[in-house]
């Protein structure tokens, strides 16, 4: 009882001084549950972050989940997950009464209107940013056009495709090329191998976490120094 | 039933967001334009909010979605409660399962082939949404002039700023200068 406490109040402190969200968080989740609490290793943690870029949702859910889960199992991850969505609940929820009002002010809605300049903005910047994750080659910078010309184009002509559609098909067009076409001009024999690879996880996941997530330490190293 | 649809749109957001809370910004703006919940506008309005209030993006546009959805309803409590849990449960359940189960998960490698495919769908929706955020802002009734000099000017700030200190212009105070610049600007031309 105590533990799931402990990890609720951990990550409900971690969801109420973040601002920006995902890798904003990653400092402080760094900070509390590592170097304060010990819950686990900063090795640990890279796993987790190398392994909440690879599935959906929202980093900071992920990392909650995951930590909860080895702390204290299914509640763990109950409480940690609950702590760090909490302090956005409430606090949107109450905006969410207040906006429409606060917009009808001439004054509040010219600001918003610079703010609408600056998310632009923001939006592009992630963009440029994470672009620096994609694989430089014909395929992904492939893909990335297509996917931006037809989500600009289909907009102009009001036609209406969930962007779902366009990642199912990356991840399709990822695994058919990166996998069946790459591997096998490189290596035809590795699909063979699969059994022996499961083996041998055990050494291989500490190489993967050094060789997949050191952009996202070295953030955090920087955020640190501040 | 408002509620159920409340809850599996964002379930569906949830389930196909990678990258954290940007790559998300596409499929809101999508799902919920498409269902006429909320303006486009309104919706750049909350990702400035989102920036300067605490919490991740993602959770924190869910909220904002479901309550104002779920007041026109009758219950933004309830609204806001379905869309935030819908966001939030596939990264749960799929979490748990990996860390249940899948200790072996980041050494699948179909699953890091299907990532490397869909990195690049994620940054192309980004950058898209971003070109027509910059569209929507400049083509109101009239071309927006002021929309135009405050967007050159936040992105030289942030250009010139990540060039000299190799760190990113902090959200923040990108967000409350361009309120400043556009209360100032607009109020006055």
């Amino acid at each position: 009882m105590k533990k799931l406490f402990s990890l609720f109040a951990t990550f409900f402190k971690i969801g109420l001084f973040t601002f920006g969200g995902g890798y904003a968080m990653l400092s402080l989740i760094q900070s509390e549950t590592v170097t304060k609490k010990g819950w686990l290793s900063g090795d640990e943690l890279l796993n987790i972050i190398a392994i909440s870029e690879s599935t959906p949702g929202p980093i900071s859910i992920n990392c909650a989940t995951y930590i909860g889960y080895k702390r204290a199992g299914f509640f763990g991850s109950l409480f940690a997950t609950l702590g760090v969505v909490m302090p956005s609940f409430i606090i949107i929820f109450i905006i969410s009464f207040f906006i429409e009002e606060f917009l009808k002010i001439q004054l509040v809605f010219n600001a918003f209107k610079g703010i609408q300049a600056a998310v632009a903005v923001l939006i592009i910047r992630a963009g440029f940013k994470m672009s620096k994750n994609v694989k430089k080659d014909v395929m992904s910078i492939g893909i990335l056009a297509v996917a931006l010309i037809i989500t600009v184009t289909l907009n102009f002509v009001t036609f209406n495709l969930s962007s779902i559609y366009l990642i199912i098909a990356g991840g399709v067009a990822g695994f058919i090329y990166y996998g069946l076409i790459k591997k096998g001009i490189k290596q035809p024999d590795k699909a063979a191998d699969k059994t022996e690879d499961i083996i041998s996880v055990s050494n291989a996941v500490e190489e993967t976490t050094f060789e997949n997530a050191p952009q996202v330490p070295e953030n955090d190293q920087k955020e640190d120094d501040k | 039933m408002i509620y159920l649809e409340l809850f599996w749109t964002f379930f569906k957001i949830g389930l196909f967001t990678f990258g954290g809370g940007y790559g998300m910004i596409p499929l809101i703006q999508q799902e919920v334009g498409a269902k006429n919940w909320i303006t486009s506008d309104m919706v750049s309005n909350f990702i400035g909010i989102s920036e300067t209030t605490p919490g991740p993006i993602a959770i924190n546009m869910a909220t904002f979605v479901g309550s104002t959805v779920g007041n026109g309803a009758g219950s933004a409590f309830l609204g806001a409660l379905a869309a935030t849990l819908g966001v939030v449960l596939p990264s749960f359940i799929i979490i748990i399962i990996i860390a249940a189960l899948l200790k072996n998960f980041m050494e699948n490698k179909v699953v890091a082939k299907v990532i490397m495919g869909i990195k690049p769908v994620v940054v192309g929706l980004i950058l898209a949404t971003g070109i027509l955020l910059i569209y929507q802002n400049l083509a109101k009734e009239e071309f927006d002039v002021i929309s135009l000099i405050l967007m050159i000017i936040i992105g030289a700030a942030a250009f010139t700023y990540k060039k000299i200190t190799k760190k990113d212009l902090s959200p923040i105070i990108m967000i409350l200068v361009s309120a400043g610049l556009g209360m100032l600007a607009y109020s006055i031309f």
